[in-house]
């Protein structure tokens, strides 16, 4: 299943004078696996947060699967496929683990994945990640590690085309890292297209076909993961002049 | 609470209710208890929207005496008979409710608070204006000759209030145990979070005022009977608004029960201090009640609850 | 039917009894407009101000003006330490928005019906030599009662923008909301920083009140109408803008005055909420919002 998924023309925002966006355009094939990398404080989470809905871009287009949604209100976003993770989790604290994912079953994938009873589905979910045991347990009171493995749940539960992980494995071990890479993978495999914001540099390389760097707002090389490491301008945003 | 237990208990409560109109005859007990079961009304449907979605309303008042003020149009219009009354008083704090979440809900939640104080000042000053209910002045009503097979009138509101009241609790249980339930409580623990999982949190915000106002109007629709006169001042009785804000604070808002633990308590308190310290007095409690409740425990009489059994050794 | 002397009355009245209203609103623009803390109890706070105007004035024939000034630092403290209770209970929490404002609620209402208690629901008033005095110029009356609060109202508004700009602590205030790890490397407490402005917000309500009371006669009940006031002031103005906030009051005032001239004084509780929803629907920044 080949064709673009998603299409960012142009897009900009400002917070005040500060300019977060500046001309951003990119383009994810279906089916694709890509990585957004760049420093802190470059727009990496602005530009998710205006593809997905929870920030409205002042200019510019976005397109997902044919369609415009550039206005289009978060949750019917969310609906027609996109989903994300929060780079830092936002669990619904008052909720179980299980409950949590109930909430974009119920939402989300509601009519396109069929009439199961949510719970069993959301148990399936944590069975691949992982989290089966904590099921029951309070979300509020769940460890750092399974906080971002609940996000990434949460994600998968809204059963999406289109899934964002917004640097989902900050503080993981690295048998932890290799644990989402390969969830990641069979996701993609199934024809999910992915993007990935990664700040660990050696598991957004394997991942991804294609990687974007982001600068200030601002797309500053685009490329195989080979390409993208030798390129000066990515060299100079990490290492300093 | 599993099912039968739950509808079970509603049954034996209502049955308890009707046992008490048969063994008792003192009006005062029928008068306390409605008081105490129309608290626990408006506390439960104040928390369908404060409880489950975290938005505050401040106007409770307004959507009371709406139902109220209905009530006192129709009778005067048309002379309808109470369940008709009690319709029109839930629709038309329905109506209120839609209406005020659609102009307000888009907001941060402190604007939505001061919009539902700002409904409750505009709608008293609407009320003081028309002539027709009385103005400031008042209205009086005449208590009416029917009242079924019960002993006096206020049995039969009493009874009323106890269908009403049990009527809302289901509907509270029913709506936090559903997939309306947890899109709300997804509303109330994280908006943005929710929003990107797939849930319309303005329409489900809609469809809690709407239910909230809806509820409060009912609860409204009888009191014009219950007190014979009434007047702004009363109906709009910031008092109200207080006591639908505490009593469900203080029993905790996270759970359908909360509302009619705080009622229960709170309104049983209040009736007990009027009768044995002073009647003013007992508007004061239930404020330094609030206070010391939301201070001390945030998350009500459910969250202490629900520490001391977590921290029992299991 | 539009005379011309009648409506720069109404103009005239309604910039005097705005700048007043600036007096009343300038606690919650500290507070909701730069600590972003919603006080719905500060009307409350500005009634007890003035039945202790009441009080002192009934008992010792002082001044107003001067028990309002007098007053002040004690309501400083006591609004410091209600900060430190908010703070414990809820910012340190982060449970601020649903458990804060319904403890201001039942603050407000602990006040109302305290005084209710203590004083009963008479009105109260205050005496003093230029109460009941008119200035004239032309057809324009400016009664002092209206006159002398305004000018203290310009006083104490000036005051506290000079003091938000000009000294340290004050621009701690303004910053604090902002951005509160660049104030804590300044060497600032974040929390101190809020405490102290939280208790300077609670010492105007004293001299508001004083105010009040000598404009009219007060009665518990009396700060509900003000929660409108304040707010649709504080909104239209501009969070954080304190130049903003008295222009608004000023705008405030004169509509007020104009609808209670030629509608009927009984419609003016309505036209601060007006005011607020049509801020809130056409420019939710306000006039000059940060």
């Amino acid at each position: 299943m080949s064709g673009e998924l998603l299409r960012v023309s142009n897009l900009g925002k400002r917070f005040g004078g500060f300019v977060a966006l500046d001309r951003v355009s990119l383009s994810v094939r279906a089916g694709e696996r890509l990585g957004l990398i760049g420093p802190n404080g470059s727009g990496k989470t602005t530009l998710i947060n205006c593809i997905s809905g929870a920030l409205y871009n002042d200019s510019g287009e976005i397109h997902f699967d044919g369609r415009e949604v550039t206005r289009l209100p978060p949750f019917l976003r969310a609906r027609a496929g996109i989903a994300r993770s929060f780079q830092i989790p936002k669990p619904f604290r008052s909720m179980t683990v299980l409950e949590n994912l109930q909430v974009p079953l119920e939402y989300a994938a509601h009519g396109r994945a069929g009439r199961r009873r949510s719970a069993d589905e959301a148990l399936e979910v944590l069975e691949t990640i992982g989290l089966r045991e904590r099921a029951h347990e309070d979300s509020a009171r769940l460890t750092q590690v399974d906080m971002r493995k609940l996000e990434l749940a949460r994600a998968m539960a809204a059963k999406p085309r289109l899934l964002i992980s917004d640097e989902a494995m900050a503080g993981l071990s690295s048998t932890e890292v290799d644990e989402v890479l390969g969830i990641l993978r069979r996701l993609n495999e199934a024809g999910i297209t992915i993007i990935m914001i990664e700040h660990i540099m050696h598991a957004v390389m394997r991942f991804s076909e294609r990687v974007i760097c982001l600068v200030a707002g601002q797309i500053i090389c685009e490329g195989t993961p080979e390409s993208i490491v030798q390129d000066a301008g990515v060299q100079r945003a990490y290492l300093g002049e | 609470m599993k099912s039968a237990a739950f509808w079970g208990s509603l049954l034996a409560l209502l049955a308890a209710g009707l046992a008490l109109t048969e063994a008792f005859e003192n009006e005062y007990y029928f008068n306390a208890l409605y008081l105490i079961l129309q608290g626990t009304l408006m506390a439960v449907a104040w928390n369908v929207l404060g409880g489950f979605t975290g938005y505050v309303n401040f106007g409770s008042a307004g959507f009371f005496a709406m139902g109220a003020y209905t009530t006192v149009a129709l009778n005067k219009a048309f002379g309808l008979p109470l369940p008709l009354l009690i319709l029109a008083g839930g629709a038309v704090g329905g109506l209120v409710g839609l209406g005020l979440g659609y102009l307000t809900l888009r907001l941060k939640g402190v604007y939505f608070a001061i919009a539902t104080l700002a409904m409750a000042i505009v709608i008293e000053t609407l009320v003081n204006n028309w002539s027709y209910v009385g103005g400031a002045k008042g209205s009086y009503l005449l208590t009416p000759e029917e009242y079924l097979w019960f002993k006096s009138y206020i049995q039969m509101l009493f009874i009323v209030m106890l269908l009403l009241t049990l009527a809302a609790v289901a509907v509270s249980r029913m709506l936090s145990a559903s997939r309306l339930g947890r899109g709300l409580a997804a509303i109330r623990d994280d908006e943005v979070a929710a929003e990107c999982s797939g849930v319309p949190t303005l329409r489900l915000k809609l469809i809690s005022t709407t239910v909230m106002g809806a509820m409060m109007g009912v609860a409204g629709a009888p009191f014009p009977f219950f007190v014979t006169f009434v007047d702004p001042v009363s109906a709009f009785n910031l008092f109200i608004a207080v006591n639908a804000i505490a009593m469900p604070m203080i029993g905790g808002t996270s759970h359908w029960i909360g509302p009619v633990i705080g009622a229960l308590l709170v309104g049983s308190t209040q009736e007990v201090v009027k009768v044995t310290v002073s009647s003013e007095l007992n508007v004061l409690i239930v404020g330094v009640m609030l206070v010391v409740f939301i201070t001390l425990a945030p998350q009500g009489i459910v969250g202490l609850a629900r520490k001391y059994w977590r921290a029992r050794p299991s | 039917m539009l005379s011309a002397d009648l409506l720069a009355n109404a103009v005239v009245a309604g910039i005097l009894l705005g700048g007043f209203y600036a007096a009343v609103a300038l606690g919650l623009a500290i507070v909701f407009g730069q600590l972003d803390i919603v006080n719905i109890a500060h009307p409350a706070f500005v009634i007890v101000g003035s039945y202790i105007a009441y009080i002192l004035n009934s008992r010792f024939g002082f001044d107003p003006v001067l028990i309002g000034f007098a007053a002040a630092p004690v309501f400083f403290f006591v609004g410091a330490l209600i900060y430190r209770v908010y703070f414990l209970a809820f910012e340190r929490t982060g449970q601020e928005s649903l458990s804060g404002l319904a403890f201001f609620f039942g603050v407000m209402f602990i006040i109302e019906v305290s005084l209710i208690l203590v004083y009963g629901v008479d009105y109260r008033l205050v005496q003093a030599e230029y109460i009941g005095q008119t200035w004239s110029i032309g057809f324009v009356d400016l009664p002092l009662r209206m006159l002398v609060p305004f000018a203290m109202s310009v006083a104490l508004t000036a005051g506290i923008y000079l003091y938000l700009s000009r000294t340290f602590m004050g621009r701690a205030i303004q910053a604090v909301a902002q951005d509160r790890l660049a104030l804590q490397l300044m060497g600032a407490n974040p929390v101190r920083v809020k405490q102290w402005a939280f208790g300077l917000g609670v010492a105007t309500a004293a001299i508001a009140g004083a105010m009040l009371i000598i404009i009219g006669p007060v009665e518990p009940s009396v700060g509900r109408l003000y929660i409108g006031r304040a707010f649709a002031i504080v909104v239209l103005g501009g969070m954080g803008s304190i130049q903003g906030m008295f222009i608004a009051a000023l705008i405030l005032g004169v509509v007020e005055s104009m609808v209670s001239t030629f509608v009927g004084p009984s419609w003016s509780p309505a036209v601060a909420f007006g005011v607020l929803a049509l801020t809130l629907a056409l420019r939710p920044a306000g006039l000059f919002g940060r």
